[in-house]
């Protein structure tokens, strides 16, 4: 669009409506006005049918009583609790699978990844059956086949099948022993912090005296040793206070210990099976874009496999692998929200359930909208801070 | 066998002191049979060290622990004829027999039976117009796009729905506005005095093609052809599937090639509201975008105005793999070296012209993988809309379960499998598709 005028002076002779910068204004008050009147239009228009349907606009509704029961919920939550805090329990439920997926799907993408890369012929067959196989299959219907087919199809609590630690799976969940922190538990808690706060400080000072002198400290093991032993000695020293509290079969269902509803283990085997395929890729491109040339200085240098891949390989990795990863994460995410397929609580579900009942449609889908696109800006801002810490510091 | 020719064409001589002079090589031995051939590559590639040794025979475990249950599943102890649930009852196999029953369900939905041979001509239609475009060497690819992107909705949509649908006089007198409008502003220049009518008449006869397209669909549509209506409540399956993923991204491309324009754009309106349209669009997960469709579009829309529930997801849908298709398409801008856009400028080309003819046919080019792509992940979501009521394929399989005529323990696997099954060969053809054209459009970096 740039028109420059090399003579120094204005194109008289040419209309003004051949001047670009006429053009471009005209077209931004156009696209403006458009706008401003689709707004406008869609205002009035949900004001008179909202006025016809008898809902009043707004967030009143927010603190009237819910009236139905959620059947997972970090806080307390009853019938009586209101749509904003039903809203909320949603959200937390969202958060938490979210989050947790999160954790396995890295895990796994970046093992799957890996084997993916392996030199055993049968070890990246596997890995790369896997990612071909789950990444071209429908999320939803992988939700469906884990919550319908496998989940449900699980004995009743009666044939409970019994696994390892004491944990039961049926048709109503899995069941876990509860840990019960009896008097001085506290001292663990103390223990914990006093050892993550010991690990960091160490690794702080080994990483400088390191940049000082050249002398390494085993400050990973030091830091481990920490973090486990030093709650382990708080246990000890007040006298064993943890017991657990074991579920036990009392009459159709199991009572005591903590039970996580098979939703919840569907959505989230789900989203981390799935979600895993596209991190191996990533992990998997990642590597290879790390030139080998690095491997072969970094052993030319006497450096051993184990630190080169530590050292070497992964740090410069990792920064193609965190961009593409974010999105990743946000799709996780953002997927999460196929729970209301399968009715786990979270903010979609309640929210629906809301929908339902109070017929704030604008709203409800007002807060969805906001609280995903919150979301995805502070993964995305946390993740651009990480990367930008990995990234490479030019001089 | 490797010999070494002789070096010197004379033989050597022999001396008749000496014995015997070996003038070639020995044939080399050939190599120990533990390194050549399949123990060799074996030995090499699973059993080279302990701890590969190790992860070897994990991995046949867990191949052992997969694999012969899903045969065992599918096909040994799977009953493929039978009536009813009778037949599926006795097995731990597949009941192929119940897909079988519903096949036509799954691939038509509740689509009236007699009139399914309509469908049939759209996928017959679709795919022999998509082969030719898919395969790089086919001929006639300008006549071939204009035919997909003309002729097959505007058929499609009259044989699927029937046709005969009045776009209504408000369609017929906004367009008569815009043609007005159009022909004002090229018409402009010649009441003002700036240049004759000749030297217009080339763009009033562009705009008046322009203008005519519409007006020939919609005379089109408006035409009895003796069509039996269907509704598109009565459609489903792997129909309803395919129409919102081939809609969804065939009208996601010109809205995500402008919005793309729109957020590298020197106007600072146009590229706000681009970025905020893209981002917005792209921040929120499609099932609230699906809601949003068939929950709150219904109120923003006038007095007396229902729209189609199906047209609803397609505007969502629509809506949303845009925002994505600008992304995939910015891309492709990027990729263009400045000397093109510098180039056009030089040419004293205008924007469109710079875009159309230089920018545009080499970005899209570049990014037909990363088309693929959006239409992979779009076709998976189209699951998403058994959430709000329509039935797709998964949707369809999905309300066959409560069936009683055919409940049986396997009776979920096999559906579940049956759509996996469906979906993956779609999802996994156009995904080696797009890594062939990867391969193919890479040519500049080979060597």
């Amino acid at each position: 669009m740039a028109v420059q005028d090399t003579m120094g002076q204005a194109p008289a002779k040419a209309s003004f409506i051949y001047d670009p910068k006429v053009r471009g204004v005209f077209y931004q008050i156009v696209l403006v006005a458009a706008i401003v009147w689709l707004g406008w239009e869609f205002i009035t228009n949900a004001a008179r049918n909202l006025e016809e349907q008898n809902i009043s606009a707004g967030f009143g509704f927010m603190s009237n009583t819910a009236g139905f029961g959620i059947t997972q919920s970090l806080v307390s939550y009853s019938e009586e609790s209101s749509y904003g805090w039903a809203i909320y329990v949603g959200f937390l439920n969202t958060i938490l699978v979210a989050f947790l997926g999160i954790i396995f799907a890295t895990v796994i993408g970046f093992v799957v990844g890996i084997a993916r890369l392996s030199n055993n012929w049968v070890i990246s067959r596997i890995a790369y059956v896997y990612i071909e196989v789950l990444r071209n299959i429908p999320l939803l219907l992988q939700i469906f086949f884990w919550y319908f087919a496998v989940l449900r199809a699980v004995p009743n609590p009666r044939n409970s099948v019994e696994m390892l630690g004491g944990m039961f799976l049926n048709n109503r969940g899995l069941f876990m022993p509860r840990p019960v922190f009896g008097e001085g538990s506290i001292l663990i808690l103390i223990g914990l912090i006093v050892g993550i706060v010991g690990a960091v400080l160490i690794s702080n000072w080994a990483r400088k005296r390191q940049m000082a002198t050249g002398q390494q400290f085993p400050s990973f093991r030091v830091g481990l040793a920490l973090i486990v032993g030093l709650p382990f000695l708080g246990y000890l020293l007040s006298g064993m206070p943890v017991t657990f509290d074991h579920p036990e079969l009392k009459g159709f269902n199991f009572v005591g210990g903590m039970k996580v509803i098979p939703e919840f283990m569907a959505l989230l085997l789900a989203l981390s099976i799935y979600t895993a395929t596209f991190i191996a890729e990533i992990v998997r491109a990642g590597i290879l874009a790390v030139s080998h040339g690095q491997t072969e200085a970094a052993h030319a240098l006497g450096i051993r496999p184990g630190p080169t891949l530590r050292l070497v390989v992964i740090p410069q990795a990792m920064r193609v692998i965190i961009p593409p990863l974010t999105s990743q994460y946000l799709n996780l995410t953002k997927n999460s929200s196929l729970a209301v397929a399968i009715a786990y609580p979270d903010l979609v579900s309640v929210g629906g359930t809301v929908l339902n009942q109070t017929g704030q449609a604008i709203e409800i889908i007002g807060i969805w909208m906001l609280v995903y696109l919150s979301l995805s800006l502070l993964t995305s801002g946390f993740m651009n801070w990480y990367n930008d810490r990995m990234s490479l510091v030019e001089r | 066998m490797a010999r070494v020719p002789n070096v010197a064409a004379t033989p050597i001589k022999t001396s008749p002191y000496s014995g015997w002079v070996r003038d070639e090589m020995h044939d080399v031995l050939p190599a120990p049979a533990s390194e050549v051939g399949l123990v060799g590559w074996v030995r090499q590639n699973l059993f080279s060290s302990i701890p590969n040794t190790i992860l070897t025979l994990i991995g046949v475990y867990l191949i052992y622990l997969l694999v012969p249950p899903l045969i065992n599943f599918a096909i040994v102890h799977a009953v493929w004829n039978g009536e009813d649930r009778e037949a599926c009852l006795g097995t731990h196999g597949a009941c192929w027999a119940y897909v079988k029953a519903y096949f036509s369900q799954f691939i038509y939905g509740r689509y009236p039976e007699p009139e399914r041979w309509r469908v049939d001509v759209v996928f017959f239609i679709l795919a022999a117009g998509l082969a030719p475009l898919l395969i790089p060497s086919a001929p006639f690819k300008r006549a071939n796009t204009i035919f997909m992107l003309l002729v097959f909705p505007v058929a499609s949509f009259i044989l699927l729905t029937g046709g005969n649908t009045d776009p209504g006089a408000w369609a017929w007198i906004s367009l008569a506005v815009i043609a007005i409008v159009a022909f004002a502003i090229v018409l402009l220049p010649v009441f003002a005095g700036q240049t004759d009518f000749a030297s217009s008449s080339k763009r009033l006869g562009v705009v008046a093609g322009i203008i005519a397209i519409p007006a020939m669909i919609m005379l089109l549509f408006s035409v009895d052809f003796g069509l039996e209506y269907v509704e598109t409540a009565n459609w489903g399956g792997l129909l309803v599937t395919l129409v919102i993923a081939i809609t969804g991204i065939a009208a996601s491309l010109p809205f995500g090639v402008a919005l793309a324009l729109g957020r590298r754009s020197q106007l600072p309106i146009v590229r706000l509201m681009s970025v905020i349209f893209i981002e917005f669009w792209r921040g929120v997960p499609l099932i609230t975008v699906l809601f949003m469709s068939s929950v709150v579009l219904p109120l923003f829309m006038n007095e007396g105005v229902t729209i189609d529930k199906l047209f609803r997801v397609l505007v969502g849908v629509t809506l949303f793999a845009s925002a994505y298709m600008a992304e995939v398409v910015r891309g492709g801008l990027q990729a263009i070296p400045k000397g093109q856009y510098e180039g056009a400028d030089a040419l004293g080309l205008t924007y469109w012209q710079k875009m159309y003819l230089i920018v545009l046919p080499q970005a899209l080019k570049l990014v037909i993988p990363g088309i693929v792509n959006t239409f992979i992940g779009l076709f998976k979501d189209t699951t998403l809309v058994l959430i709000v009521g329509l039935f797709d394929l998964l949707g369809q399989i999905q309300s066959s379960f409560t069936d009683p005529t055919w409940s049986t323990p396997t009776q979920g696997h096999t559906g579940y499998l049956f759509a996996a099954l469906v979906f993956w060969v779609f999802c996994f053809g156009m995904s080696r598709y797009s890594i062939f054209m990867e391969k193919r459009l890479d040519t500049g970096r080979k060597r």
